[in-house]
């Protein structure tokens, strides 16, 4: 599903991906960790097409088509979903006037019927049972006035909404008490399927005891420096992320 | 080039092509503007005497005043005696079809979803005689009638109710009242004239779409609109598609006046030809508008959508001399490319009890100036006046500007007045948070200029205020990214 070869990313003329490769399949999901300032949120950033990063390097392929060529609203329409970081707010824009655009310029990409103002209601409801939240808030404007914990629901909320084929989660779990954290968590592992895929990029293990993923990847400074099982994150958890480190500069030394 | 311009463009340049029929019955008075000129004007209109003096008056004083000179907007000076005060109605010629009329244009009637009848209006084509506009005015006049209400031509009102036109005209924006209202006191070519009587809630909206005779009442407009004690009445000016005038100077005045108990909401949608993208050409457009609540409880609402013009002059305001009046008034004006816009309002409290809001959404884009102007006056025994302001100003882009001018003159000690002022731009991190959901650039824009307007344009009526959303996209395609 999602190639990426030799990427290399320079926001503001420092480079910050130093080489990435990645390989995602259907049906898994993958965790991105790492220490802060390694480029995760960056990675997720390029990947959803945000202008300000400039690919130095590299070529992304996503379901064979050359992905750094398309503009962020054609990747979000080939089912490629970011859940912020920082959500952002926009004032006097309702939560469903927004989404049913959304919606609507995905169905029609696939050639679908679009929405009529019920068919959407009726779907918006039974997504919000997913991850515990109120109507109310879809009549509210965009994020404005959410608590950091309803905005992160309202990403996965939309995640929900929109079915994507790749979603990446950006820092998902920062912020969130133990309680949103499970909601949250439950809400994903809902989604979980067989025909999709989920990067969770994230600087703890904690949200990886809910969302299992099927492989963990370590960024330091630009570059994965390891990948393996769940068991790798359980390792960083217990030693910190020194311990990849040090062992990333080993072969330097040596 | 945005799309915008390249319609606009194209549509002025058709209308150039098409031309105008020279119609055998056309006259001009000669160019300039003197004594003479204004009695001409009230000759061919076939004017009683008083009204001729009440135009010669003004012209006198106008010949002692001079150009304002405080508004925020530059432009070159006009010499007004390098223009025609008077000709002639024009005709335009006539199509046969739809298919005749540049594709351009019809993009943007598209685009705005006017409906084929209406663009064939508006774009001169022959439309069949049962569904001919003129024969829906005279059904709605029929129905108006029913009701006692008047609406018609400022001209035929002058010829068949000339007690009322005597009456008010003047009777809030005085024939001295400042340079372009003075000079539209001595010049007016037509207008709109209304008359709700006592009691009477108008049945539907008043649109001067309904009015026979409505495309040419020319550069200086004048409308008046009456509503006796009790009545209510909803008026809609303007029209969505653009609009091109060979005048460039456009001086319009508007006189309402409301009884007791009385309402009138006045919703106006200005679309005038803005210039080209290097800021060429375009309508000045300025205007004196002015309401005046006479009698208790009255209540007067002012909703503007200004998208056109190069230069946009106007302050649509209220005197709240009833006790427990109330005026409002809700605005958007969006500058794109080199328009400028120094609009507001004023508030003058004088009755007990008067309450006021004022809702100002200015919109600026490319090197567009747009200023919020509004003075709120509390007179000394205006007990208990309150007003609200709130004036917001969104940037698009980094070459526009935004300013606000907020004048108090509060001589009351009750008086409560809140002002509140936001400049925001419309955020990278916005566009790109609609981006990553599917929603393109335009798309986007769109949508957050949208919500940024909502508290004004909840306040249109319904098909008016869908039509006002579409017009703002359009206004503003090709300003981001």
């Amino acid at each position: 599903m999602l190639k990426v070869k030799g990427l290399k990313v320079a926001v503001e003329g420092n480079e910050i991906l130093k080489g990435i490769d990645l390989e995602v399949n259907k049906g898994e999901v993958h965790a991105i960790m790492g220490p802060n300032g390694s480029g995760k949120s960056t990675l997720a950033n390029v990947l959803a097409g945000r202008e300000e990063y400039e690919v130095l390097a590299g070529e992304v392929l996503y379901n064979g088509q050359n992905l750094l060529d398309m503009k962020p609203e054609e990747r979000a329409r080939e089912g490629l979903f970011l859940a912020f970081q920082y959500p952002v707010e926009i004032p006097g824009v309702s939560m469903s006037n927004f989404l049913k655009t959304a919606l609507n310029e995905l169905r029609d990409h696939h050639g679908q019927e679009k929405l009529d103002a019920m068919e959407f209601f009726a779907l918006m409801r039974e997504k919000l049972k997913l991850v515990n939240m109120d109507e109310k808030l879809l009549s509210r404007s965009i994020n404005e006035g959410f608590s950091g914990g309803e905005k992160k629901r309202n990403e996965i909320f939309q995640m929900a909404l929109l079915e994507p084929k790749l979603a990446i989660l950006d820092e998902t779990d920062s912020g969130l008490d133990i309680d949103a954290l499970k909601i949250v968590s439950k809400g994903v592992n809902q989604l979980r399927s067989q025909d999709n895929a989920i990067i969770i990029v994230t600087h703890y293990q904690r949200l990886l005891n809910y969302i299992v993923p099927d492989f963990v990847h370590v960024l330091v400074d630009g570059k994965i420096v390891k990948s393996g099982d769940k068991g790798l994150a359980l390792k960083l958890d217990e030693q910190g992320y020194d311990w990849v480190k040090d062992n990333v500069s080993e072969p330097v030394a040596a | 080039m945005s799309t915008e311009q390249e319609t606009i463009e194209q549509f002025t340049k058709s209308e150039y092509k098409w031309g105008f029929t020279t119609d055998i019955e056309e006259e001009f008075a000669p160019k300039g503007l003197t004594e003479d000129t204004v009695r001409l004007i009230s000759g061919k209109k076939n004017e009683p005497e008083w009204l001729l003096e009440w135009r010669l008056k003004a012209f006198r004083h106008w010949q002692t005043m001079t150009e304002p000179k405080w508004p925020n907007v530059k432009y070159p000076a006009i010499d007004y005696q390098d223009a025609y005060y008077y000709a002639a109605p024009k005709k335009k010629k006539e199509l046969k079809s739809l298919d005749e009329v540049d594709p351009a244009i019809r993009e943007t009637f598209d685009k705005l979803g006017i409906s084929l009848n209406e663009q064939k209006r508006l774009s001169g084509v022959a439309v069949d005689a049962i569904i001919d506009s003129v024969s829906v005015a005279t059904t709605f006049k029929d129905e108006l009638s029913k009701h006692g209400i008047i609406f018609g031509s400022f001209s035929e009102a002058v010829q068949n109710h000339p007690d009322l036109v005597k009456k008010y005209l003047g009777s809030v924006v005085p024939y001295t009242d400042n340079f372009y209202a003075t000079l539209n006191s001595a010049v007016f070519s037509d207008g709109s004239f209304c008359y709700i009587p006592k009691g009477v809630r108008c049945p539907m909206e008043l649109s001067t779409y309904f009015r026979i005779n409505a495309a040419n009442t020319g550069q200086f407009e004048r409308t008046l609109i009456i509503a006796e004690e009790g009545a209510y009445v909803s008026y809609l000016e303007g029209c969505t598609a653009p609009m091109r005038d060979e005048n460039q100077l456009h001086a319009a005045v508007v006189e309402l006046i409301a009884h007791k108990d009385a309402q009138i909401k006045y919703s106006t949608v200005q679309n005038w030809y803005p210039g080209d993208e290097n800021g060429k050409g375009g309508i000045y457009n300025f205007v004196t508008k002015r309401g005046i609540c006479s009698g208790d409880n009255a209540k007067i609402s002012w909703t503007q959508v200004e998208t056109g013009s190069a230069i946009t002059w106007k302050y649509p305001s209220v005197i709240l001399k009833g006790d427990n009046s109330i005026g409002e008034f809700y605005s958007v004006a969006v500058t794109n490319n080199y328009q400028q816009a120094d609009t507001g309002t004023k508030m003058i409290h004088l009755g007990k009890n008067t309450r006021s809001t004022i809702i100002s959404k200015g919109i600026s884009a490319g090197h567009g100036q747009n200023s919020y102007r509004g003075l709120v006056k509390v007179a000394k025994n205006a007990d208990n006046a309150r007003n609200f302001s709130q004036c917001d100003s969104l940037l698009i882009g980094d070459k526009c500007g935004a300013h606000t001018f907020p004048y108090l003159e509060v001589h009351n000690k009750s008086a409560k007045i809140e002002h509140e002022a936001t400049t925001t731009k419309v955020g990278e991190d916005q566009i790109f948070y609609c981006n990553q959901r599917g929603i393109d650039t335009e798309n986007a824009v769109s949508l957050i200029v949208n919500g940024y307007c909502k508290e004004v344009f909840k306040e249109l009526p319904m098909e008016f205020a869908v039509e006002a959303q579409k017009l703002l996209a359009i206004s503003l395609e090709g300003s981001v990214g």
